[in-house]
């Protein structure tokens, strides 16, 4: 079956997006490998360093940089960050955080707009992280994004899909990817987002904090193919209480 | 048991003995320390009514066994649950909060160690504070590094493969202006990716420069929050004045500061209630300033030159431990920082658990990290020190014993914007 994920005319087998902030550096090569990982996101802030244990050059040269722009408080400073990460060889994706908040970390919605539309113009293939809100995400694609990257629950808590009614409306109305990113502490949980639809799963944290950090890579990349056949082959009803005669109500219906 | 602060330098003609003695002996002949000075602009802000009302409330000889337990399985660490896990009640639960404490840090910084050094550009102080090393009336070798020492200093430094620094002073005005910090900024930006201050707290306007220098995050120690034991042990000059020292973080933030760092100096008071103060105060300026980057420090009194004797009275490692592991839980977004003052062996343990930034190749001499990075004999004059450290390791030998202990080393996570 050919299912790629395509974003902003770039294609992708894998459906995982992995984090490399949180871990050691040497491990990064075997989380890519059994993560099945095409993209790796990276801080530029990380990465704005000299000579010893650039985060950049541990990271495998065949996988697409994702590189973000953490420690942005505005639209401008997220530009100047983007703009940075392309001098410093990054390439031309661009993954949008802009936070006014350093304990939840949280998404500031109408900043990301303005920062997607200038650098969408700037040719920067730009994946913004947002708060799930549909009015933001009709903006953002509006502004040039080429997917969006709602929040499942708050950045390295591990709680999982606490927005969960909110992605699945993004889901339903966008016609972008839309990719689950933070708060995804466990494969079940990525597992449950790929099969609403959602088209791909970032995870950090979640890998950071296991026991055995590759092996967590390798089971969130079965979850997320499991998640994401089940979503294709199309999910069974669910019933909620009791069995059911096949016409409960219409089967007065002779003709 | 009580530190014994006082003693009279040599050096001191009779005439600053007797202002000495004056100023030690007789309350009466010191400043009110609630009353600001000339040229120190006063902020309205109420947060430190807040945080010194919590801490002369908190009785923490109230707390139980039961009150830590439910503090450590609560989803949110309330103040309430804060000051239970501070109390003594919580001593025989160290095991447990440190498990608590680890799976905090692990979810906001991974396993990622900060390393950072201090650079001491000068020890000319104007200050009377009894305990400290570069107090006016010590008597010490006293030193300011011209700019073109300061580059040498900051280029052996950027040689060992730093790229945090932190500029630190005496607290003197006239010996070191402004402009001169600002140039040590400037020349800082060459040489390392972050630049941090820790001197003298300074007006909006001023941080305002600072920042424009290069400067983003500062690191003010209030040393006490009590009061009445501030007054005793800041005897003259403008660090006398509380509140100034109190709102210096607030103002380095409206004069577009990055981040701010916090502490009290362990051993001068309290502990409790100086550790109770010291997470509050960046816990209500976090609320107030919710893009503020807030870290905290949790440094205990060491000898200084001339005073071998003086130490941290009943604040032991367990008790360290304690207040480092509480500060974790109630504020798992902070950093923490774990100085040279401790020793080896209890920051290679605390690095796992809850500090998040470390200390290494330090000097609080000035002017000698040639001879101390080189092993060559020193040429030419040198300052003494702020304090005794105890962890001398090098920038190398910390770094390959953070990552021997299955930690990442990060050397900077930051850019200047």
């Amino acid at each position: 079956m050919n299912d790629v994920l395509e974003i902003g005319g770039h294609k992708f087998n894998s459906r995982f997006i992995l984090g490399s902030g949180k871990y050691s550096l040497n491990l990064i090569e075997s989380a890519v490998k059994d993560a099945g990982a095409e993209i790796i996101t990276l801080a530029v802030r990380r990465a704005n360093t000299k000579e010893k244990e650039n985060i950049l050059d541990y990271i495998p040269k065949n996988v697409t940089l994702l590189p973000n722009t953490s420690g942005a408080r505005n639209a401008d400073e997220a530009v100047r960050i983007a703009r940075l990460a392309r001098e410093l060889g990054c390439g031309d994706f661009v993954k949008i955080e802009i936070m006014r908040d350093t304990k939840y970390l949280l998404p500031d919605n109408p900043e990301t707009v303005k920062a997607t539309e200038i650098l969408a113009k700037e040719g920067f293939v730009v994946m913004p992280y947002m708060y799930p809100d549909l009015n933001f995400a009709r903006d953002l694609v509006n502004a040039g994004a080429a997917a969006i990257m709602p929040l499942a629950s708050p950045i390295g808590s591990n709680k999982g899909l606490a927005t969960k009614e909110f992605i699945q409306i993004l889901i339903d109305e966008i016609d972008l990817p839309v990719i689950v990113d933070a708060g995804i502490g466990r494969p079940s949980q990525a597992c449950e987002a790929m099969e609403m639809g959602a088209a791909a799963i970032m995870a950090n944290t979640a890998l950071a904090t296991a026991g055995d950090l590759p092996l967590m890579a390798s089971a969130f990349k079965l979850a997320i193919d499991a998640g994401r056949k089940a979503y294709l082959s199309g999910l069974g009803r669910v019933l909620t209480r009791g069995a059911s005669s096949s016409d409960p109500l219409t089967g007065f219906l002779h003709d | 048991m009580e530190n014994q602060y006082l003693i009279d330098g040599k050096q001191l003609s009779d005439k600053a003995l007797e202002r000495k003695h004056e100023l030690e002996n007789c309350p009466s002949s010191r400043t009110d320390c609630m009353t600001y000075t000339e040229g120190m602009e006063h902020i309205e802000s109420d947060i430190m009514d807040k945080v010194l009302s919590e801490m002369k409330e908190y009785d923490y000889s109230k707390y139980t066994a039961k009150d830590v337990l439910a503090a450590l399985q609560h989803r949110n660490c309330s103040v309430e649950d804060f000051k239970a896990l501070l109390s003594p009640a919580a001593e025989p639960f160290l095991e447990k909060m440190a498990q608590k404490a680890k799976l905090e840090t692990e979810k906001h910084f991974g396993n990622t160690v900060y390393i950072f050094t201090p650079l001491y550009i000068a020890n000319y102080c104007e200050n009377y504070c009894i305990y400290c090393g570069f107090n006016c009336y010590n008597d010490i070798s006293r030193m300011k590094l011209d700019y073109k020492q300061i580059e040498h200093e900051m280029s052996v430094i950027a040689k060992s493969g730093m790229e945090e620094i932190l500029i630190l002073t005496g607290e003197s005005r006239s010996m070191s202006s402004l402009e001169y910090i600002g140039e040590a900024c400037k020349l800082a930006k060459k040489y390392f990716r972050m630049v941090g201050l820790e001197v003298y707290p300074v007006n909006t306007d001023e941080y305002r420069f600072l920042h424009d220098c290069g400067a983003d995050y500062v690191t003010v120690f209030q040393e006490t929050y009590d009061i009445h034991r501030y007054e005793q042990l800041h005897l003259l000059g403008r660090k006398r004045i509380f509140p100034y020292r109190f709102n210096a973080q607030e103002r380095a933030l409206k004069g577009g500061m990055r981040g701010v760092a916090f502490s009290a100096l362990l051993g001068l008071s309290d502990f409790r209630k100086d550790a109770l103060a010291t997470a509050l105060h960046a816990y209500y300026l976090q609320r107030k300033y919710p893009q503020a980057e807030v870290s905290l420090s949790c440094p205990r009194l060491r000898p200084i030159i001339n005073n071998e004797k003086i130490n941290p009275l009943d604040v032991h490692e367990r008790q360290l431990s304690q207040i480092i592991f509480a500060y974790r839980i109630f504020l798992p977004f902070a950093g923490i920082t774990v100085s040279s003052r401790e020793s080896e062996n209890f920051r290679n343990g605390i690095v796992k658990i809850a500090a998040t930034k470390v200390s290494a190749g330090v000097s609080t001499g000035i002017g000698d990290h040639e001879s101390k990075y080189s092993g060559e004999k020193q040429v030419g004059k040198k300052g003494d020190e702020q304090f005794e450290i105890n962890d001398t390791r090098s920038f190398s030998k910390m770094y390959s014993d953070i990552s021997s202990e299955g930690l990442q080393p990060v050397l900077n996570d930051y850019l200047y914007l």
